[in-house]
């Protein structure tokens, strides 16, 4: 081990950052992911849809208590759950692919985190103005004017965390009756401890932690870090162009100059405080704001812009030796980003033929192995089963029970009842599950009295109709 | 020449040390931690000291420190216990004022039996007569069409609540199987051994049974009856059927008759309350698929 000898402390705090105001193509895409998105997490609790009268209306509901997740026409049941965890496993490979691909393109555009804190600084750059103003807010003794644009800028930021929160839980409950409820202060506590929770992480992660989130805490960005390669599009400086680097007035001599006339534009908009050109750092979400800002000095000085671009680090290499970069499209299609597509696409056509065929109703019966079998007064064979029936539909259906010997077994001889009902016809709730215990009586000597195990099988059919579905199962005799 | 950077923009601004490892060129940096780390991790100690204070935390010899705001986990499931109860009274009241036969008309009520009757019949019943209530040598097999002392609702309440020769109870269920090696010869055991085993139709040697016969009617006949049917206001085995208590073979049957049986149940009135007596006897009846 060696010891770290010199005077630099173990801490260090936070270097504050004030990201400048920019305009550019990849600004007006990431307002518009920001609408979007933003719009997408506000709305859908409050989307409407029709599944009779049974049934809750919310578009997308995970509904804890009746163990119920709703998405529009699809309703997932607790043993479903691998539908979760194939989507789960396509957002991972999606992740996957697009790291691959194109970066940190999800922690520059569409990371919650990065979409709240940019909502934020919109925020702070209304209350305190822009960059320079900051700064020099930044700077000054507390006075009156920094007191309240301090508290105006926190109280928007804490509407901001206590909208988030409202939002997150109308996911969970009927969005307009629990708006009612919160509204009149009648909300369940799980309700308001979690728009606490939310309005506290927000307000700290978006106001105050921000970049310190992406480099410390996420464990995203170290992941995708160990998953780009030399063809992966990412966010960097065309050193060979741009150095060396010399203010504009100073640049007498282009031939001696690069292009970059060191304005400084790159590190003043960047959000997590680093300069793009000390090359790639482990700090960049790739928000593609120094491209903006870079493109709009290059328009200004009348160089090309592309300064700071999109590109692969292997086009680094081919420009050395003097030959054309590949385009973008052939560092994007390569065998590895061809393969994730795939798996991606595959888990997905799975999970839909999976949804296509998965039944609206479900019948199972299991033989109660504690005993394997009852040995009744006239020396007769009972079996017990649970029969379990889930109705998946939005009506309540009724159903007759039977059963047929297969195989061996007369089909006479054994005969169905049911536990505590005359009939064997039972009524199972819209959206819900039934169970039974269901007994099979074998008469004395008879054949599947005397065996050890002889096949059954139970139907049921709708009623009034004579569409039998079959479930398969066994008779456990004495086995004399 | 192109000018190379020589390290991040921090690293040239502030000069970070390297720890002096450096593997094919790539130098590790000793950057410090942020502070607000730090502090995250002096308020961990802070919450756990607090915690610590305020919850009952260090283990002495008898108990824990109880912690200033007196949490308790066993205060709490006793409140939560007395919360349900109290939310069960009136389910109750209504348990132990219908009569046993009107309880299957109201659904909730008789679920209400049904399951907190299965949670009771786990607790006390399941060690004698199984966890399946299959029974076992000299325990019931509560799943058949069998019983013994009877098997409507108000029969089986009454064998649950005084139980079977229960000596606690006065009411208890009672009746005598005496061991008949005290009043009959070896051969007159043989005998009848074999005209019960002629009854419920077994293999058995056929000129034996006239002599049994004649020792069952006797002997056997005023408590299971002339034709072995038995009697369950006497609690006695009809022994013409295929359900044997104590075995139905030649070895069990001579045995029985020779040594007397006296299966003990206890009475349940002195453990159990009136409602949890009715509880118990609503998921016992339906078991064996419900006598009228």
């Amino acid at each position: 081990m060696s010891e770290p000898s010199g005077t630099q402390s173990l801490y260090a705090a936070r270097e504050p950052v004030f990201p400048r105001r920019v305009s550019g193509r990849f600004r007006t895409l990431k307002w518009g992911l920001m609408v979007a998105t933003l719009s997408i997490y506000y709305i859908t609790p409050w989307l409407r849809f029709d599944r009779g009268p049974e049934l809750p209306d919310q578009a997308v509901l995970v509904d804890l208590a009746n163990r119920r997740f709703f998405m529009f026409w699809i309703e997932i049941w607790p043993h479903e759950f691998y539908f979760v965890a194939g989507l789960l496993i396509m957002a991972g490979i999606g992740l996957f692919l697009f790291t691959s691909a194109l970066g940190r393109v999800w922690c520059g555009y569409a990371c919650p985190q990065t979409v709240w804190t940019d909502l934020f600084i919109l925020v702070e750059r209304w209350t305190d103005g822009d960059r320079n103003a900051r700064i020099r807010l930044w700077n000054r003794k507390w006075d009156l004017d920094k007191i309240w644009r301090r508290a105006l800028k926190w109280v928007i930021w804490l509407i901001i965390g206590v909208l988030t929160g409202g939002a997150w839980v109308f996911y969970f409950a009927d969005a307009p009756h629990l708006a009612y409820a919160l509204v009149t202060l009648s909300a369940p506590a799980v309700a308001w401890i979690s728009i606490g929770i939310l309005t506290l992480t927000t307000f700290i992660f978006g106001g105050f932690m921000r970049e310190q989130i992406c480099i410390y805490m996420c464990p995203w960005p170290r992941i995708q870090a160990a998953m780009m390669d030399e063809d992966t599009l990412t966010i960097g400086y065309r050193e060979r162009r741009g150095e060396p680097r010399a203010k504009h007035q100073r640049q007498l001599d282009a031939s001696q100059h690069g292009d970059c006339i060191d304005c400084g534009a790159c590190a003043a908009v960047c959000p997590v405080g680093i300069d793009i050109r000390d090359g790639q750092q482990m700090q960049c979400i790739t928000c593609a704001l120094c491209i903006d800002a870079c493109d709009d000095v290059m328009k200004k000085v009348g160089r090309p812009t592309g300064l700071i671009d999109y590109f692969a680090l292997s086009d680094v290499e081919r420009e050395k030796n003097g030959d054309t970069p590949r385009p973008a499209w052939r560092h994007i299609l390569r065998p590895r980003t061809i393969l994730y597509t795939i798996m991606w696409a595959g888990i997905g056509l799975v999970l839909v033929y999976g949804l296509f065929i998965r039944a609206e109703f479900e019948f199972s019966v299991s033989p109660v192995r504690n005993p394997v079998y009852v040995t009744l007064s006239d020396g007769g064979i009972r079996n017990i089963y649970e029969l379990r029936l889930r109705n998946k539909t939005a009506q309540s259906v009724s159903v007759r029970l039977g059963v047929d010997s297969a195989g061996a077994m007369p089909a006479d001889k054994i005969t169905l009842s049911l536990n505590g009902a005359e009939q064997p016809i039972v009524r199972i709730k819209a959206d819900a599950t039934y169970q039974q215990r269901v007994y099979l009586h074998a008469p004395p000597d008879s054949p599947a009295a005397g065996l050890h195990a002889s096949p059954v099988t139970f139907w049921i059919a709708p009623e009034g109709s004579d569409q039998k579905v079959y479930v398969s199962s066994i008779f456990n005799g004495a086995g004399k | 020449m192109i000018k190379k950077p020589k390290g991040t923009k921090a690293e040239m601004e502030h000069e970070i040390e390297t720890t002096g490892h450096e593997w094919d060129g790539i130098r590790e940096l000793n950057n410090p931690l942020p502070r607000w780390w730090l502090w995250t991790f002096y308020l961990t100690i802070v919450w756990g000291l607090v915690y610590m204070v305020i919850f009952p935390a260090i283990p002495l010899i008898n108990k824990a420190t109880p912690g200033i705001i007196g949490y308790d986990s066993r205060a709490v499931l006793k409140h939560n216990i007395n919360h349900y109860k109290q939310a069960n009274a009136p389910l109750d009241r209504a348990l132990i004022t219908t009569p046993l036969e009107a309880i299957g008309e109201n659904e909730e009520l008789l679920h209400y039996a049904r399951t907190g009757g299965a949670a009771l019949y786990r607790t006390y019943c399941s060690q004698c007569h199984g966890a399946g209530a299959a029974g076992a040598k000299g325990y019931p097999n509560l799943l058949d069409d069998d019983w013994l002392w009877g098997g409507s609702l108000q029969s089986v309440y009454l064998t649950i609540r005084h139980g079977v020769r229960a000596p606690e109870d006065d009411d208890t269920r009672a009746s005598d199987m005496p061991a008949f090696a005290e009043l009959l010869e070896t051969d007159q055991l043989i005998d009848v051994t074999h005209y019960v085993l002629a009854l419920s139709g077994q293999p058995h040697n056929p000129s034996l049974t006239s002599s049994g016969q004649r020792v069952y009617t006797e002997n056997c006949a005023d408590c299971h009856g002339k034709e072995g049917g038995g009697d369950r206001e006497l609690g006695a085995p009809n022994l013409g059927d295929a359900i044997w208590l104590y075995g139905g073979d030649r070895t069990n049957i001579l045995a029985t008759i020779t040594n007397g049986r006296q299966g003990m149940m206890p009475a349940w009135q002195t453990r159990l309350s009136e409602a949890q007596l009715r509880q118990v006897t609503l998921y016992v009846h339906q078991l064996g698929g419900g006598e009228k």
